[in-house]
């Protein structure tokens, strides 16, 4: 693998769950639970997961807009987990985020050219003619007019807004980009053009994207590797058509087998797993996901499995994959 | 189906009202009552600035000679037990109310809104401590705070301007630090945090300029209360000194003694209050309904 | 085409609009369709292609002002519920016409349990006592495979999770027994697990009841697995209207066929992935101010002259097939 940009170490991040008038902490959230991966430099990493699983979480730990419980998070090699906030800024240039909803993450009383401008400007690397410049090409790189930056936010459509999001985030030449559900929130037709336009990027400046989705196919589309998390953990992560074509997990085989397939012919939905996700204040203990699990034996209401190695860069967290491979094939 | 006349519903909709002035013309119509506290407020703020204009007398020039004269073509409102002329007083008291208003309502919503951001930005025991204290004032009528406040630092415009201010805080503050909190976790103030913006530029640029419009709302119905509260104030003569004309003292100071001998002296002063109040609330209504379609009942 | 008794709803030209501060807002546009007994209809599109829209029309739900019913008739079992007046409309919702939206949460009453709710919605049609109509309420928490559902319909909506709310909304809609149920993207809120099992719900449901079903949705994924037909719609109008096999092995609207090949899908062993999706340019146009001819036309590949001036008819192809489009017969080589 090319040199690792990113690399995160054994994170928690645990939220206290108060109630009652004196606030008392009657539980623990634990949104995330021992994550740990490693990013590369102009690779794509997929985090995919269902609501809660705390896909969310991990993006914003990674860039310190939340502070983990424990664990460790490097960025090229150097560790800015405990950075105070002045050591950190300097290292915000390197990463950046866009997020979900392209209504919400664009402040409406500012242009679109002062919102893309602004980090420029924050950090002091260019002013007046030489900014407006800046950001003119950066428009232009998102796929937007230059005169278009006189406009506030509520004249452009919602992929537009992605689009300016995407410029913001390009702005300081990051190394990192951390996208938190970018598409979801748009049309269909949309949302393909947003996804060739992050590829394309990516080719052209050589980026890392960390990029969490719900959606299996948008992930699979655009990343290189894919974590699944389930319940604050990663229970399967590999190379996407490995994983795609050999899911180990029997949560990961629920989640493909879920997918409604854009094919009348092809196979009816059959839903693999029955009821919820369990909450996350008080998980299951052993493994999350026996609740759910098909194949789910006694020593999985007990033991933790832990990520293991099962050939091919494929990591499984999945006791029936101990001795025996994976668990019986998706009928 | 009953037949429709696409042009009277998209005119009802206010399609033709697009851009500038027909906009306003629009909104006048839709928001009549508003559009007539408009018309007050406009007439109030430009006999303020006219009054030595329009006033036929000098407000304070005494006239023995014609003391407690009736209404008359020379005297429209009568003139007081001085002789000095009621028009011309209540034209300048017109003065003292918006200064008192504007004034006060500009100095409590200044101190508000540094009070609510720094809170809602802070947390922890700043936010707590500044709460604890928001309470206290509130619990204490506004009219009592400002008694107590011009008793304690004694009558003179800038001391009644403060004292009408600083009950007016709380109300500010807790308005935007409620914006404030919930701003904070939008989005787009998250994406400042990750381009490695100071907190104090984030509150600046990024969550006080969304916090305005409810708080022009908040100003401009607190407007008509600071107005009140000064008239009060004068009314237990704790407001503005004498000589100045300020109704509420023109009400005092009549009230008791020539409201059956001299009634006009009650009630021109009385009518100013009410309408300089009444044209403030009724415009703060339509402002919130057009600025804030939310609170919309 | 089946026979006409088989015919649970029947949409003739229906039109809706908005009266908006930037003008005239085209919602629906002369749409017709029909659904029959136990049949599944989806309707497909973008956010403000008209799919909502339709379906507050057919519950006669669209908020007025600003929003009207202007044209059309739309017959539930030969009865055309625009010319009812509202009290009459009242009995009708509900009873013979039900809906379940997209947020599970906010179409609950949340200070009322579950159970309290279905009983409330049935008496309001049904004469029944309390302990008949409590009966059904837990019968249908039954149906929709809700787990324990005398306890659960003593609970009230917040102690319930997403899917099991969204299955209460089903029992509630369906507790009336229903002609025709709508369902207002059903599983959008939901997690993929979750929309599976509402899914397979909602089909085996109405197999069991024989409601006709109008499903809306911008997901052609849902549409391929549930439908037995489609309509395809695009800013207001029908562009395109076939059997979900027709519609999937040879889309006739350049607009769905470039929907189609905009998702992208889950790898499957031996089928090579796409490098790149494919785009439809542009955005969707404003509804206040459309073009004269085909809506699409500014973002089509294919469009010529023709499309600008003159809005093309839908024309059958065959076997039911509709599409509106000039270029029809070329889409299939072009593309």
């Amino acid at each position: 693998m090319s040199k690792v940009l990113l690399e995160v170490t054994d994170l928690k991040k645990y939220y206290p769950v108060r109630a009652g008038v004196l606030r008392r902490q009657v539980g623990t959230v634990h949104s995330v639970d021992g994550v740990s991966f490693s990013l590369g430099a102009g690779e794509t990493l997929g985090l995919v997961g269902e609501s809660g699983c705390g896909k969310s979480t991990v993006a914003r730990s990674v860039l310190r807009l939340v502070e983990p419980t424990s664990g460790r998070i490097r960025l090229d090699g150097e560790d800015i987990t405990h950075l105070s906030k002045s050591a950190l800024r300097p290292h915000r240039r390197a990463m950046q985020i866009v997020f979900q909803d392209p209504f919400a993450s664009l402040n409406p009383r500012m242009t679109a050219g002062d919102i893309v401008g602004e980090p420029i400007a924050v950090h002091g690397l260019a002013t007046g003619k030489e900014l407006e410049t800046r950001v003119a090409k950066l428009f232009e790189q998102v796929g937007l007019r230059p005169d278009q930056m006189r406009n506030f936010p509520h004249q452009f459509s919602g992929g537009q807004r992605q689009r300016i999001c995407i410029a913001r985030a390009l702005a300081l030449e990051p190394r990192l980009i951390v996208c938190d559900e970018p598409v979801s929130a748009l049309d269909v037709s949309i949302q393909a053009q947003v996804i060739n336009l992050l590829i394309d990027l990516q080719k052209r400046h050589g980026f890392s994207y960390l990029f969490i989705a719900h959606d299996l196919a948008v992930v699979a589309h655009i990343s290189h590797r894919v974590a699944v998390m389930y319940l604050g953990r990663i229970v399967e992560i590999a190379d996407k058509d490995e994983l795609f074509s050999n899911p180990r997990h029997p949560y990961t085989q629920a989640l493909l087998a879920s997918v409604p397939i854009a094919n009348p012919l092809a196979k009816k939905l059959a839903p693999l797993v029955d009821g919820d996700v369990p909450s996350p204040v008080n998980p299951p203990p052993g493994c999350a996901f026996h609740t759910r699990c098909r194949f789910a034996m006694e020593r999985c209401r007990t033991e933790r499995p832990v990520l293991m190695d099962a050939g091919d860069a494929h990591q499984v967290a999945c006791l029936l994959n101990e001795g025996t491979g994976k668990p019986a094939s998706v009928p | 189906m009953a037949a429709i006349d696409f042009e009277v519903e998209l005119k009802r909709a206010g399609a033709h009202a697009t851009g500038g002035w027909r906009r306003v013309l629009f909104l006048a119509q839709r928001h009549v009552l508003g559009a007539a506290g408009l018309t007050i407020m406009t007439v109030f703020v430009l006999t303020a600035i006219f009054a030595d204009f329009i006033a036929r007398y000098d407000p304070l020039s005494v006239d023995a000679a014609h003391a407690l004269a009736r209404p008359s073509w020379a005297h429209w409102m009568g003139t007081d037990s001085f002789g000095r002329d009621v028009f011309s007083r209540i034209i300048h008291g017109a003065r003292i109310s918006l200064a008192v208003g504007i004034g006060s309502t500009a100095l409590g919503g200044t101190i508000g809104v540094i009070v609510g951001l720094t809170s809602g930005y802070l947390s922890g025991w700043v936010d707590l401590m500044f709460q604890r204290v928001s309470d206290i004032l509130q619990a204490l009528p506004l009219l009592v705070l400002a008694l107590i406040m011009t008793a304690a630092l004694g009558p003179s415009l800038p001391n009644v301007i403060l004292a009408i201010a600083i009950p007016l805080i709380p109300t500010v503050s807790r308005v935007t630090r409620a914006n404030t909190l919930a701003l904070r976790e939008q989005p787009f103030v998250e994406a400042a945090k990750s381009i490695g913006m100071s907190e104090i530029r984030i509150a600046l640029r990024h969550v006080l300029p969304n916090t305005l419009a409810p708080l022009i709302v908040l100003a401009t119905a607190q407007l008509g209360s600071t107005i009140l509260t000064e008239a009060s104030l004068s009314f237990l003569g704790l407001g503005i000194p004498e000589p100045y004309p300020s109704w509420g003292r023109m009400l005092s100071e009549s009230a008791a003694e020539y409201v059956r001998t001299a009634p006009w002296l009650v009630i021109f002063p009385g009518i100013a209050i009410s309408l300089a109040v009444f044209g403030a609330n009724l415009f703060g209504d339509a402002l919130r309904d057009i600025l804030d379609p939310r609170q919309r009942g | 085409m089946a026979d006409s008794s088989d015919l649970v709803l029947e949409v003739k030209n229906l039109k809706t609009v908005f009266f908006t501060n930037s003008g005239l807002f085209k919602a629906v546009d002369d749409l017709s369709f029909t659904v029959k007994r136990g049949e599944t209809l989806a309707i497909v599109g973008e956010s403000g292609c008209g799919k909502s829209v339709t379906a507050l029309s057919l519950m006669r739900l669209v908020p007025d002002p600003p929003g009207r019913i202007v044209g059309g008739s739309v017959s539930l079992e030969a009865t055309d519920l625009l010319a009812l007046s509202e009290a009459e409309m009242r009995k009708v919702r509900g009873n013979r016409i039900s809906m379940i939206f997209q947020e599970p949460m906010t179409s609950l009453n949340p200070v009322i349990r579950i159970g309290d709710q279905i009983v409330e919605a049935v008496r309001l049609h049904r004469n029944l006592s309390s302990k008949q109509a409590r009966d059904i309420a837990v019968e249908m928490l039954r149906l929709v495979r809700i787990p324990e559902p005398a306890r659960r319909a003593r609970e009230y909506p917040h102690q319930l999770s997403g899917g099991m709310r969204q299955r209460a909304m089903i029992a509630m809609a369906l507790a009336c027994r229903p002609a025709l149920l709508i369902a207002d993207e059903p599983t959008t809120a939901l997690d993929v697990t979750i929309q599976a099992q509402i899914l397979a719900l909602i089909l085996d449901l109405q197999k069991e009841l024989g409601t006709g079903l109008v499903l809306i949705t911008h997901d052609l994924g849902v549409v391929a697995q549930t439908a037995q037909r489609v309509i395809v719609m695009y800013a207001g109008r029908k562009v395109e209207e076939a059997s979900v096999e027709a519609l999937f092995a040879a889309p006739k609207h350049p607009y769905t066929r470039g929907l189609m090949a905009s998702i992208p899908a889950v790898p499957a062993p031996g089928v090579a992935a796409q490098e790149r999706l494919n785009e439809i340019p542009g955005t969707v146009p404003s509804l206040v101010r459309l073009p004269a001819g085909c809506a699409f036309a500014p973002r089509c590949k294919l469009a010529i002259k023709r499309c600008e001036a003159e809005y093309p008819p839908l024309i059958d192809w065959g076997g039911g097939h509709l599409a509106a489009c000039w270029r029809a017969a070329d889409v299939a080589e072009v593309a």
